[in-house]
Formats: C-alpha cells, structure tokens, sequence
C-alpha cells in the first residue's frame, strides 16, 4: 500500500499528526510525505523512524519529498 | 556548517540548549535582571512594551536586549544553515488575537513557561500551579488539534515578508543603543524604580540573547511543543531540553546563591493559586493553537514566518493593554480586571479551536 500527503506550509505540530494518522492506518508499504521546512522534515523523519520505517529525503528546489517505507507489519 | 546539524537535531543538541538557557538566565539574574527573570519573554516584551509607551506602568519599561537577540540570534542562524524561508498567511488576524491572550493569561501569572521553569528552578512553589495550568492549556489544545484543528496553510512570501521582524528588531537595538527621547519625559521610557530598572548590562544581555536565538533555532527548542508532544504522541524529545533548563538553572542558582523555596514573598509573583493556575491555562492554549509558545514564536519570526511575527506583535500590544486596563497582576494579586479577562481570553480561543476544524480540508 502506499499513500502520499501534502504537508507543505502547516505549522508544527500538523504535519506529524497527519502522517501519524496515516502510519496507523496503513500498517505496512510506502508513505509520501512533501514538506516546505526543515523543522517538519525533521520531525517527520524521526516519527517515522521511531515507528520502524526507513526514510529517504529527497531535496525538490526548497521543498522536501520524504520516502518512508516499512516492510513488515508489526 | 552542515555538518552539525545532526548533532543540534538530535537528543544531545536540545538539552545542550535547554543547559544553555538554564545556565545562562540565572546568570543575567546576578548580573542586574530581575529575580527569577534572568530571561522571560512575556516579561521583556512587556518592558518593551513599556519602553514605548504603548502603556505607562513606570516600573516595567525597558528595551530588553535579549529580546532582540533571539530574533536576531534565530535569524543568523537560519541563513547560515540555509532555513530562512519567508512565509505567511496561515490566518494572521487570528494568530494576532492569540498572541494578545497569551500574553495576557501570561501577565495573570506572571511569565511565560520558560520563566515558569527558571521561577521552579529558584523556589518558587506559585510556579507549580502555573505549570500545571500550562499543561492543562496545552491538554485543551491537543483535543481541539484531535478534532482537526488546523489554521490552514502557510504560503511562500516575497523576502522581504521574512525581513520585517528583523529590521524592526534592529531598529529597537539602535533605540535601545542610543535612547532618544521623543518628547520631554520619554519614550523611549525607561524605568527608574521596580523590574524595568533591573537590568544586566546591554551587551552582556544581547551576547546571550543571541547565543538563545541561535541555538534555539537550530534544535527548535520550545516549551509549549514539550509539553504537546507528550500529550500527542509520547514523544519525550523537547521535553529532554526543557528539563535540562531546569535542572541546569537549579544548579547554576544554589551556586549563585539565588535559590529560596516558598509560595510566599516570591520576586515578582503571587500566590492565588486559581488564577496563577488559569492564567497559565489561557496562555498554554493560546500557544498550542498558535504552534509555539512565546520564544519559539520569537525564533520563527526571526527565520522569515510572518505568521509568527504577527503573534509577536499580538503579544506587545497585549502587553500594552493587560498595563492600561488594570488586567497584569502585580506581586499583591491579580489586577481589578484580570480574572474577567482571562475568562474572555479562554471563551476566545475556545471557540477559535472549535471554529477552525477543517479535517476535510488539511
């Protein structure tokens, strides 16, 4: 399964609650996130880390794509 | 430069600043700030408020240098590590009218959190009621941010946007520098009895306040997001540095000589427990809809959020009106008006977070 959300220009702390409500939903695939700031990219990444899932970056001009994938459903 | 960017986001680099903040504000205590005020953003900004004239309690007027620091400190940081980023128009009249209550629930009490934690690191027992009120704020918030609470998007701006703050800033530094008098009497007032007239010297005060604003930036320190993320989703990382302030600014005042413990003849406090306790509660959900408490609005306004700036300036005219209309407390009590106001602060950003759900739209 995967998903992809628009997180660009909320403030702290949106962005994380929205891809949280995603994590919980979809168990297990891979979760596009776009951010406009290092702070959500931050948090983003360490609340995907802290459930499990690896995460890429990739930089888009000022704007960041974040890959979070998880294998397995634990 | 990049290369420290993972130590400033990691667990290390919050409680490096909250160390920071906790050694260095009792510091500026002993060095001429008001007791238990080494640094208090509600506070300063209510002196400057004061310093200008915008309202006329002769004992709290003062450009606070560290004030300045912070947005300026906040905004070296962000071009060097290439984060400043002009935004704005996530609805800035609302966030203005947030800042106005915050800083009035903040002024019942009598500081904002991170004068909350340095008043539990000197002894005083009256902050333990403002904490708790502060939680309970920050609770309602995250109910209303379940709920889908959201003040929408943010778009990029022109530069020019994220500049403001910043020029306005140095446009106070110059004022505070030179201290002109615009007409016989003042402003610029500065005070000559009371909490305005402590002060620690000028550069020693904007050295720190640069040291905080940059640091604060780089690990997005924040008291308000400690206690939110918590209560959201178990996540103990802010809460790390707001704890090291604590611990830090405890042990840097029994060296100092600064620690007395008690709920009675506190500096610059008073003990009705209700509405230090409701105070706090108004001013812990005003920041959670807003994203920040009062310092980490400072440092987002300094790297080019114009949302966040309009929140600062929520708070100085707040502060200007909490002085004029007798609702800032004094250490004898809250003011005449206090209570009433912190009841219509509290009705304000109630219906603010029930009028905002926009689950379908985020």
């Amino acid at each position: 399964m995967s998903a992809r959300i628009d997180a660009r220009g909320l403030s702290c702390p949106q962005p994380v609650v929205l891809v949280k409500r995603e994590m919980e939903k979809m168990g297990k695939g891979t979760l596009e996130v776009l951010v406009d700031t290092v702070t959500a990219r931050e948090n983003v990444s360490r609340l995907a880390r802290s459930f499990g899932y690896q995460v890429t970056v990739e930089e888009k001009g000022s704007e960041f794509l974040l890959k979070l994938l998880k294998e397995v459903t634990l | 430069m990049s290369a420290l960017t993972p130590f400033f986001a990691s667990r290390r680099g919050i409680v490096f600043a909250g160390i920071f903040i906790g050694v260095f504000a009792p510091i500026l205590q002993k060095l001429g700030n008001p007791a238990n005020m080494g640094i208090c953003v509600a506070c300063m900004e209510r002196d400057i408020a004061g310093a200008l004239g915008l309202h006329r309690a002769d004992v709290v007027q003062y450009l606070r240098p560290e004030i300045m620091g912070f947005v300026l400190g906040s905004l070296a940081a962000a071009l060097m590590f290439k984060e400043f980023k002009a935004r704005t128009g996530s609805a800035p009249i609302i966030r203005f009218f947030l800042g106005f209550f915050a800083m009035v629930g903040a002024l019942v009490f009598l500081g904002c959190p991170w004068r909350a934690l340095l008043r539990l690191a000197g002894g005083d027992g009256n902050a333990i009621l403002g904490l708790a009120g502060l939680a309970l704020g920050i609770w309602i918030g995250v109910l209303f941010m379940r709920g889908g609470y959201s003040l929408g998007r943010s778009s990029p701006a022109g530069s020019a946007t994220g500049w403001v703050m910043a020029v306005l800033m140095m446009v106070l530094l110059l004022l505070a520098i030179f201290k002109p008098q615009f007409t016989p009497g003042g402003p610029i007032f500065i005070s000559v009895k009371g909490p305005g007239a402590a002060r620690a010297p000028l550069a020693i005060a904007l050295i720190v306040g640069l040291g905080v604003g940059f640091l604060a930036q780089r690990t997005r320190f924040c008291t308000m997001g400690a206690i939110r993320d918590v209560i959201l989703m178990k996540d103990f990382h802010l809460l790390s540095g707001i704890l090291a302030l604590v611990i830090a600014a405890f042990a840097t005042n029994l060296i100092l000589g600064q620690f007395k413990t008690g709920f009675v003849n506190q500096p610059i406090a008073h003990d009705h427990h209700l509405w230090n306790f409701l105070g706090m509660t108004l001013a812990g959900l005003a920041f959670t809809l807003a994203g920040g408490c009062p310092g980490r609005q400072l440092i987002l306004s300094g790297e080019g959020d114009g949302d966040a700036a309009i929140f600062v300036l929520g708070m100085i005219v707040g502060a200007g009106f909490a002085h004029n209309f007798a609702l800032a407390s004094s250490p004898k009590g809250p003011g005449a008006f206090g209570p009433a106001a912190v009841v219509i602060g509290l009705i304000f950003c109630i219906a603010i977070g029930w009028a905002m759900r926009e689950r379908s739209k985020i």
